[in-house]
Parts: structure tokens; sequence; C-alpha cells
């Protein structure tokens, strides 16, 4: 090749990479600007959210939409209600799966191939909405904290990942252990649970965020307000904003004003949490992706 | 199997090291496993017959009437019902058409950035809006798209917009706006398996691509797109099979009075059919309709993909 050709193909890279970085650019500023936007809105007063001035920066910087949501307890109590069931659960989900996890990746288990039969068919066969709530209601689940926790205990997708990582390490350590006298439980929890740490960990990142998340087994479930989490909470301050900017009732600017600020103000404190653990998370996408916990 | 010799020898075999009693410890670990799925999985399962019964508040699930198939022949002529497939179809497709291209898009773009600040500034932040829950983020839309919200502002600023109004309300939009709002969410999330599949890509076909003087587009045309090809496949299988689902959380959050004939979709009516009217066998009968043509469309979608992989099979 001629070095005029090597130059043509220099030129045309570098045109390449002027519209690749160009597009790349645009396509993620409009993932910042709407989120900026509602970071700027929460710290916004009501009446400068209501005249839609502050959209980019706030044109009066005001705390008062964070004081009402501070001052209103039931969001504070739903919070807490949501940090529970997330603790609880992430870490029944993980040791619960764990158990059946290495149970299953022992080529010598009796039965294997019935109990993993079984797995692929929860995989790919659900009862649907309705004859799944009549069980939660037949089990006296309904408004009931445990219906959190217990329904989620058992995901086959995270058991597969558990599987492959239970099975990377190597069988000598299980036979050393077995003559020095282990019984299996002590191994798995003494040997075997150090060693898959990396996959313990994307299991439960997964799963927190799915709990954390979670709003349709609130919905559907719950309906004692002491018991509602934070995603409930919010989607019930959501619905009564609307239907107030809908009625548009005389004199009801004020009301509409600061429920607009309380909503804006609970999804930022309901992100913040997801946002703090996304760094961790990062390390895990490509093993996570497989969890059954964000397949919606 | 066991040597012959052994058989007669019973209570030695029982207690052998990987008999079932040798290894109840083994055992112990996995059956919590199997009465969880009896009672969540299983039983669920089984409790569809209801859709084949009366099923009233006062039955229990045994002694409720046998209706055979009245429950999917008042199906066909429900017309709500065809409504919601309607939308759910209409917005399927439209997920279908951008949410499906763009993420190989953006996944080709992203793998054609030297490694660098850059690079990683755009996967961090494209990736985020997936860990956000459709609350939060139907939220966000909700302000977002009101009158006084961020779109008219810049659609008024760009001169796209003369009339600022709250675009939720109005019901010609709306399956856009679901479409659009999930693309938002999933597009920079679905690049992740592409990216990686990209990566075991061998390097030396684009060293010799190079030295032939093929194009960045021809090298992306002719190497890349081949090397994920499979994975395509694979997501569009995944998907095809997935149309008549559809986001029971994101419906729920976005619907209001006003789109509510736009915005209802299959799951949504199921919800509102058995739980919130209590028509638990009607509703059931609905859900399991739509499985059962769901799981057609997987076996279908996974023939014709196979045709087209040469014979491959991809699930």
């Amino acid at each position: 090749m001629d070095n005029h050709s090597f130059r043509k193909q220099d030129k045309d890279a570098r045109i390449f990479n002027f519209f690749n970085v160009l597009l790349l650019s645009v396509f993620t500023l409009l993932i910042v600007v709407p989120l900026w936007n509602v970071l700027v809105s929460s710290f916004s007063s009501g009446q400068a959210l209501a005249s839609g001035k502050s959209n980019f920066w706030p044109t009066e910087w005001s705390l008062e939409n964070y004081r009402a949501v501070f001052q209103d307890t039931t969001i504070w109590h739903a919070f807490f209600i949501s940090v529970a069931k997330t603790i609880v659960g992430v870490i029944t989900h993980t040791m619960f799966c764990a158990v059946c996890a290495y149970a299953l990746s022992k080529a010598k288990l009796r039965g294997r191939s019935i109990y993993s039969a079984m797995g692929i068919v929860t995989m790919f066969f659900s009862g649907g909405m309705i004859p799944t709530y009549l069980l939660i209601r037949s089990l006296g689940l309904l408004n009931s904290f445990w219906v959190y926790i217990l329904p989620g205990l058992f995901n086959y997708y995270d058991v597969i990942i558990l599987m492959n990582f239970f099975r990377s390490v190597p069988e000598s350590l299980e036979e050393s252990a077995k003559i020095d006298g282990g019984g299996d439980w002590r191994i798995f929890w003494q040997i075997y649970m150090p060693l898959i740490k990396p996959g313990l960990a994307t299991i439960a990142l997964f799963n927190g965020v799915g709990q954390w998340n979670d709003f349709m087994t609130a919905k559907l479930y719950i309906t004692n307000q002491a018991l509602y989490p934070l995603q409930l909470k919010l989607y019930n301050i959501i619905v009564q904003s609307q239907t107030h900017d809908m009625a548009k009732v005389a004199g009801s600017v004020a009301l509409q004003s600061t429920t607009k600020g309380v909503q804006i103000a609970t999804i930022v404190i309901t992100t913040v949490p997801i946002l703090v653990i996304y760094p961790f998370l990062q390390k895990y996408f490509i093993s996570g992706m497989m969890s059954g916990a964000v397949k919606e | 199997m066991q040597p012959a010799q052994e058989v007669p020898n019973r209570k030695k075999r029982l207690f052998k090291a990987d008999s079932l009693l040798g290894q109840w410890q083994l055992q112990s670990m996995i059956i919590p496993g199997v009465v969880f799925m009896i009672i969540f999985n299983l039983i669920p399962i089984w409790g569809l017959v209801i859709a084949f019964k009366n099923y009233t508040v006062t039955d229990t699930m045994a002694s409720a009437p046998w209706v055979g198939l009245d429950n999917f022949k008042e199906i066909i002529g429900d017309q709500m019902f065809w409504q919601s497939v309607v939308n759910t179809l209409a917005i399927s497709f439209l997920k279908l058409l951008i949410g499906f291209v763009l993420p190989i898009i953006i996944a080709v773009m992203i793998f054609e950035l030297k490694d660098g600040p850059f690079k990683r500034i755009v996967q961090t932040i494209s990736y985020m809006p997936h860990f956000l829950s459709w609350i939060v983020l139907g939220g966000m839309l909700i302000s977002w798209l009101s009158t006084t919200g961020l779109l008219n502002q810049v659609g008024e600023m760009l001169g796209l917009i003369h009339h600022a109004q709250n675009q939720l309300i109005e019901p010609s939009k709306y399956w856009w706006i679901a479409t659009l709002s999930d693309v938002w969410q999933n597009a920079g999330w679905g690049t992740i398996l592409y990216l990686a599949t990209m990566s075991k890509i061998d390097p030396t076909y684009y060293e010799a691509a190079q030295i032939d003087g093929a194009s960045r587009m021809r090298q992306i045309w002719s190497i890349t797109l081949p090397g994920i090809s499979e994975m395509i496949g694979l997501n569009m299988i995944l998907t095809i099979s997935g149309l008549l689902n559809s986001n029971l959380d994101q419906t729920l959050v976005l619907m209001n009075t006003q789109n509510t004939a736009k915005a209802e979709v299959i799951n949504s009516y199921v919800y509102r059919i058995g739980l919130t009217q209590g028509n638990f066998s009607y509703a059931t009968a609905v859900g399991l309709g739509i499985s059962v043509i769901s799981v057609v469309l997987l076996v279908f979608t996974n023939k014709v993909a196979v045709k087209l992989n040469d014979d491959r099979q991809i699930l």
C-alpha cells in the first residue's frame, strides 16, 4: 500500500472518531440532563417549580421540599421498611440460594436431575398473578412483613450462577477436608463460602437492587399503611399529586406545588441508596446480567 | 450403578457414602429448596385450574364449580381485552423497533472508542438508568412531561412546541412515551452483552482488514456485526417471545384517567379485573391464554432463528 492511501485511511479514521465521540456525547447528555433536572428541581422552591423556571439551575435555592419530606413521618417509616426488607431479604435470599447451589453443584447428589428439572420448570412456567395471589392469601401472608421475604427466598437463575462459582473450586479441597472428618455443612461453610465471595456479592447486590426497587409485591399484597415500603409510598404520592394536577381546583395551587416538591424530593431520596451501591455493582455487571433479580 | 454383588447387603448399601442416607447432609441442603419450589412455583401452576372454574370469594379452589371453556369464550367478545392486546402489541413493536436496534448501534460505537476516561464515563452513565425503579422513573417522567417541565421548556426554546401542555394526558402520545422512556432506561444496559461478545473477537481480523485498506465502517460491517450475530439472534428470540408481556410497573405509574384507552395493557387488565374487581377465574383465563401464546411464539421464533443461523441451535 502506498503512502497516499495510508493518509486517506488516517483522515477517514479522524472523521469517524469525531462523529463517534459527538454522537455518544449527545447520547450521554440525553441521560444526564434529565437526571440533573430532577436534582435541581428538588432543591427549588415550590414557586420556582410551579413556574417552570428552574430546569437547569435552581432560580431560588431552597430546602423546603426536603423539609416537608423530613416532617412527614410516614415517608420515614416507609424508608425504614424498605431498608429492613432489603437487608433481611438479601441475607436470607443469598444464603438460601447458596445452600441449594452447593448441593446441586455436587455430581454425587442423589436425585440431582430431578431437582434441576424442577428448577428449570420454575424458570419457564409460573401460575401467573392470580393463582400466586390466592396462594399468598391462603398462606396468610397478606399484610405481613414476610411477604417481602419468603416468596423471594429462592431463584433458580441465581442458583445457576452460584453453582458455577462452586464448581470452579478445586475438588481436592473438599477431599482433604473430608479426610479430616468434616461434614458437608461444615465444608460448605468453612471452605467453600469464603472462596466464592465474588459470586455471593453478585447475587447480594443485584437482589438488593431488586428488593429496594420492588413495588408490585407491596401493591399486590399489602394494604396496611404501616408496612408500606418507600416505592409504594412514592407511588401514592405521585398518584395524589397527579389527581391534584388534573382536578385544578381553585385555590389548590399552593397545595399543588407542595405535593410536587415532596414528590421530587422523595424521588431523589429513593434513588440515593442505588447511587451509593452503584460503584460496587459495576464490578459485577457481567455475572449479574443473568441474575433473575434484575430481570424486571 | 451399584455392582451386582452388593445388592443383597441392603443395610450396608443404605449407609454407603454415596447412598441417599449416606449423603443426608447434602440432601438436607437441597430439601428446603425443593419444598420452596413445590409451594411457591408448583402450587400456583396447579392453581391455573380456576381458569376452567367459576371461582368466587366464597369458594375454595376445589369446591368451585367447573365451567369448562366458558371463561375463554367470554374473552372473545371482550372489547376491553382486545383493546389491551392492541396497546400491548403496539408498544411492544415500537420497543422492538427502537429498543432492539439502538443497543447494537451504541455497543458498536462504544467498542470503536479508544480505552480511556471518555469510554468509561459513557459506559458508567448509560448503564445507570437501568437501576432506577419504574416508580422513580415514572415520577421523573411525570415531572419532565408536565406543563412546566423540561420537555415543554426545551421544546419552546427550540421552537418545536408552541403550546406547552401536559404530554401525559394526551392519549395519542402514550405509546411513544411508554416506548421512548423504556428505551431511555435500557439502551445503555442492553450494550453489555454485545460488548462482552465483541471483546472476544480475534483482534488479528481487524489488523488484517486494516492492511487490506478496509474502512472503519467496512470493518464494523464485516467483522464486528458477524461476530455478535449469535447474540443478536438470542436477544431476538427472547424479545419476540416477550411481545405479549408488558411492563406492569410502568403502566401502573404512567396510566391516568385521560390516557387509559391507550395505556391499558394485558398485564394491567389482568390486575384490574382480577384483583381490583375480584373476578379471579376470568383474569386467570386471560393470563393463561397469553402465556400459552407466548410459549408458541418462543418455539416458533426459535425454529425460524435456527433456520436462519444455518441450522445451528441458539437456545
